[in-house]
């Protein structure tokens, strides 16, 4: 889809088609969202608050986020999960509690995931963040978000990018052999968990899906697992 | 996709042709946007150097502000605006007194907006409130809901324009004479909504030109309800403010419509104008100013004679409401047209507390009145020796009792028949009678039902593009319903369009005006209005229209709608396994079949139903908002405390429904989804846990220490 989406006000979220009926283009207004760049964003379009803050409690650092290595101030009481959000522009991970209690938050931080909203920002420096909207660069859906649309493993989208990514998370923990709660005792330590509806269902349980999609997201998992059969670590 | 059951018959209108697009399970057309995480819900919207707002909420639950020190707040770095009843602009209508923010001293409830602080950043913002001292006045206050409250009265009416109370036949004599009777009080508890997404917006107000406009990022199920509210209280013209909300982060009926902070958000974009104001309340103030189910106390009285067939039924209902302003949940409704009966009575009755707005949750009345009465009818299959399906079939009412009209497709009998078999329900055993190891095991089982419900006001554009492209307008929601890719569906079926031809617009009050996406009416609202619109547009523009054609509608009238009773029906079965020990309850397995009139898409649709019935779930085991009446507040007021299902306590969940049009209420043959599935089920739990351990639990939630014994 052409980057078609304007920066005026009126072009932010809905009003894409609307404004470019006239000369017989009609872009899709979900696909048009999908285009506008979140760095652009994050330079241009967010606060500035880092600017007017108190100093004595600001710190600059630099990670990757995506992909791209970004610098940032922040105030140093701000949360990884709203320095993405609020100083870089970077909203697919979602902010639905703000205590851990929900996982709308989570990232891959350094390959595994994190709840960004327990995670302070100046503990970051150097450190390499994916969110759901980075896990394919090639712009493309990965395989976990394919599986999620398919299934219809998600209704408002909100815990969405959250559960992707701690999807993607479980998939590697699991091939690493990291046990869980329900995990048989007899799996020798060290060697791949095979992903049974009750392992998924409990690695999961961190997620929160208010929607109650539950049954499609374990649905989603296995199909992606099954593609993808755990290696053992070593 | 799993169509079940005979198709019955129903209806003898004949309706448009099903299209190529209704009746197709289509991907959801925001899914790529929504893995991605690239849909921007309303605190995402771009906005140029915003200003952070933090709230101020009342420690008291009952009295006045006697003092407010801000100094300290206003002399921190980055706070541009301390806001309190004491520098507030005056608000142009004080008649609800849930939107009559920072206009007095007064206090109603613990966690009442009483100030704010915005500031450059959200740290700096919440420092700030931190930093603000108010002092109070303390009036002695009351958060307790008691059935003996001498202060209870009957409201006008309750939700949705129902009659408070109903009385027919001699229901006393009915009641001495019957042969079995159930008299049993039920209880369900103060429920928050919690969506995942907290109640967001951005709001700026612009001088620049000759009138002064507002425009508001939200996130709501009905962005011109929230335009035309500010508009009144703010006192501006309607069209000058402007409500943007393309997603939604869940809503069940909490963003259905607006609440204080969408007024103190306004307040404070007015104070600061040409400076965008964010503000997202956080989960712990979720508890406080959202809206909330009531708790409601129910007793139900149902007698019958020796073969089940119900002579007479009492169901009464307590619940509360706020002081500020008056919500009266229609809890008892349910009875007044379940099942036959020759005499019945039905009643609310309301306790205005010192206590927060209670407000829609996810059917509203519906919800906890069906647990009232499923879990009686339970009881009374028992006292009389019956199978509980083979009760409810008896009690079947060839014809509306209440009005007398004929069933617009009543299908109640079907779905227990079809559910029974694909559960498996002739494997239930007696009362205590199976056990696996430390699990006892049980099966249960409930009815659901919810009103097929048209909201009338919405209207629908179409317009031509050019080459090939239409654009389809309505200012509906999508709040998770799968509205976008619906109504896609069915104006593309409308227009004789494939669906990448159609591109629609929802979530903005720049659109047409459309009704709240609430009361499972979004399909039946909007769906109407674009297929009348469409219908129209082929009308005055024909199969080749010039470019830039534009027709505009509101659904078609339907006077035969007036003729017909419309609901919805389903059953639902479940199996729960008990701890014998520990009494933790796990429910292994649901079945729910439904009867909705026709399903638009049945993917999306799929997914509404299994959330309704894990809402269901949750209301049986988990949700309970615990109020330290100390104090007023709801002390579990976070995720951690205040428990909903987790993907591990949800595990199989069967949802099929009836291949059904029900042409009588609208001309697409919907009567809606949304809602039905939470209905019942937690019956059908109880009558699961009963049917395990012998032990009736009637105050929701079964927990584990009711069943320890």
């Amino acid at each position: 889809m052409p980057g078609s989406a304007g920066r005026d006000a009126s072009a932010y979220g809905v009003g894409v088609a609307f404004a470019r009926c006239d000369d017989g283009y009609t872009p899709d207004v979900h696909e048009a969202a999908e285009t506008r760049e979140t760095r652009e964003a994050g330079e241009a379009g967010v606060a500035s608050g880092a600017t007017e803050a108190m100093e004595a409690t600001e710190a600059k650092l630099t990670l990757t986020v995506d992909g791209s290595a970004r610098t940032v101030t922040v105030d140093t009481r701000t949360s990884l999960l709203d320095a993405l959000r609020e100083r870089l522009g970077v909203t697919s991970p979602k902010k639905g509690c703000d205590h851990g209690q929900c996982g709308a938050c989570t990232v891959l931080l350094d390959g595994r995931r994190t709840l960004s909203c327990l995670s302070l920002a100046v503990a970051q420096q150097g450190r390499d963040v994916v969110t759901a909207s980075g896990l394919d660069d090639s712009g493309d859906l990965h395989p976990m978000q394919e599986a999620f649309v398919e299934h219809d493993a998600l209704q408002c989208g909100y815990c969405t990018p959250g559960q992707i990514c701690s999807a993607v998370g479980v998939l590697e923990e699991a091939a690493a052999g990291h046990p869980s709660l329900v995990t048989d005792p007899d799996v020798p330590a060290g060697s791949a968990v095979p992903l049974t509806d009750d392992e998924i269902r409990e690695r999961m349980s961190g997620n929160l899906c208010r929607c109650g999609a539950y049954v499609d997201i374990v649905a989603a998992i296995r199909d992606v697992a099954a593609q993808r059969p755990p290696v053992p670590s070593r | 996709m799993t169509l079940t059951g005979t198709p019955p018959a129903v209806g003898t209108a004949v309706g448009p042709a099903v299209g190529p697009a209704v009746g197709r399970g289509v991907r959801r057309l925001d899914g790529r946007v929504k893995v991605r995480g690239m849909a921007r819900y309303a605190f995402e919207q771009l906005a140029e150097s915003p200003a952070y707002l933090h709230l101020l909420q009342s420690t008291v639950a009952r009295g006045r502000v006697s003092d407010v020190d801000a100094s300290e707040a206003e002399a921190l770095e980055g706070v541009l605006l301390v806001l309190t009843h004491l520098n507030s602009p005056k608000l142009a209508d004080t008649s609800d007194g849930e939107y009559t923010v920072l206009q007095s001293p007064g206090v109603a409830f613990r966690g009442q907006i009483v100030g704010c602080v915005v500031a450059t950043s959200p740290e700096v913002a919440r420092h700030g409130a931190e930093l603000v001292r108010i002092r109070y006045d303390e009036h002695p206050h009351d958060t307790r809901l008691r059935e003996d409250d001498p202060d209870l009265y009957a409201p006008d009416e309750v939700n949705a324009s129902f009659p408070t109370d109903t009385d027919e036949g001699p229901v006393e004599e009915a009641l001495r004479s019957s042969a079995v009777v159930v008299d049993q009080r039920y209880s369900t508890p103060m429920e928050h909504n919690n969506p995942m997404e907290p109640h967001s917006c951005i709001a700026t107000w612009d001088e620049s030109q000759e009138r002064p406009t507002l425009t508001v990022y939200d996130s709501t199920q009905g962005a011109h309800g929230v335009a035309s509210t500010l508009a009144k209280v703010l006192g501006l013209a309607q069209q000058d403010v402007r409500v943007i909300s393309p997603y939604v982060g869940g809503g069940f009926g909490s963003k259905g419509l607006p609440h204080a902070h969408n007024v103190l958000v306004a307040l404070a974009a007015r104070t600061l104008p040409g400076r965008p104001v964010k503000l997202a309340l956080t989960r712990q103030q979720m508890f406080f100013l959202a809206g909330y189910r009531t708790p409601t106390l129910q007793r139900v009285r149902i007698g019958a004679d020796a073969d089940g067939r119900i002579t007479g039924l009492v169901h009464e209902a307590v619940e509360q409401t706020s002081r500020i302003k008056e919500f009266a949940e229609q809890t008892t409704v349910v009875s007044r047209n379940m099942y036959a009966a020759r005499a019945r009575r039905t009643s609310h009755r309301l306790a205005a507390l010192d206590v927060p707005v209670p407000s829609w949750m996810r059917a509203p009345g519906e919800a906890p009145g069906m647990y009232g009465l499923e879990h009686a009818m339970d009881e009374l299959a028992e006292a009389c020796g019956l199978d509980p399906v083979e009760l409810r079939i008896r009690n079947d009412p060839p014809a509306d009792p209440e009005t007398g009209k004929p069933w617009s497709g009543r299908h109640l009998v079907e779905c227990l028949r079809v559910g029974a078999e694909r559960f498996g329900w002739s494997r239930r055993g007696p009362t205590g009678s199976r056990r696996d190891g430390d699990w006892l095991v049980g099966f249960g089982v409930a009815s659901s039902t919810y009103p097929g419900n048209v909201m009338p006001g919405s209207v629908a554009r179409v317009r031509y593009g050019g080459r090939g492209h239409y654009a389809v307008h309505i200012g509906a929601a999508d709040i998770g319903t799968g509205s976008w890719t619906a109504l896609n569906q069915v104006a593309a079926d409308a227009l004789g369009l494939a669906m990448n031809r159609v591109h629609l617009e929802i979530g903005d009050t720049a659109l047409p005006m459309a009704t709240v996406e609430g009361g499972s009416s979004g399909m039946a609202s909007h769906g109407s209005a674009i297929l009348e619109a469409c219908r129209r547009f082929r009308e005055e523009h024909g199969e080749s229209p010039e470019p830039g054609a534009t027709t505009e509608s509101a659904a078609a009238e339907h006077p035969e709608a007036k003729e017909y009773a419309t609901h919805s029906y389903g059953a639902q079965f479940v199996e729960v396994r008990v701890d014998a020990d520990t009494g933790e309850v796990r429910v292994p397995r649901m079945v729910g079949v439904f009867s909705c009139g026709r399903i638009v898409n049945p993917r999306t649709a799929r997914s509404q139903f299994r959330g309704g019935m894990v809402w269901g779930l949750s209301m049986a085991l988990f949700e309970h908002s615990i109020v330290d009446h100390r104090f007023g507040h709801v002390m579990n007021h976070d995720l951690a405390d205040y428990h909903v299902p987790t993907n591990a306590d949800v595990v199989d969940i069967d949802v099929s429904w009836l291949d059904e049009t029900d042409l009588h209420l609208n001309p697409l043959g919907v009567r809606g989804i949304g809602e039905i599935g939470i209905t019942g089920t937690a019956a059908a739990v109880a009558s699961a846990v009963h049917n395990a351990t012998g032990i009736r639990v009637r105050d929701l939630p079964i927990t584990p220490d009711t069943l320890v014994r």
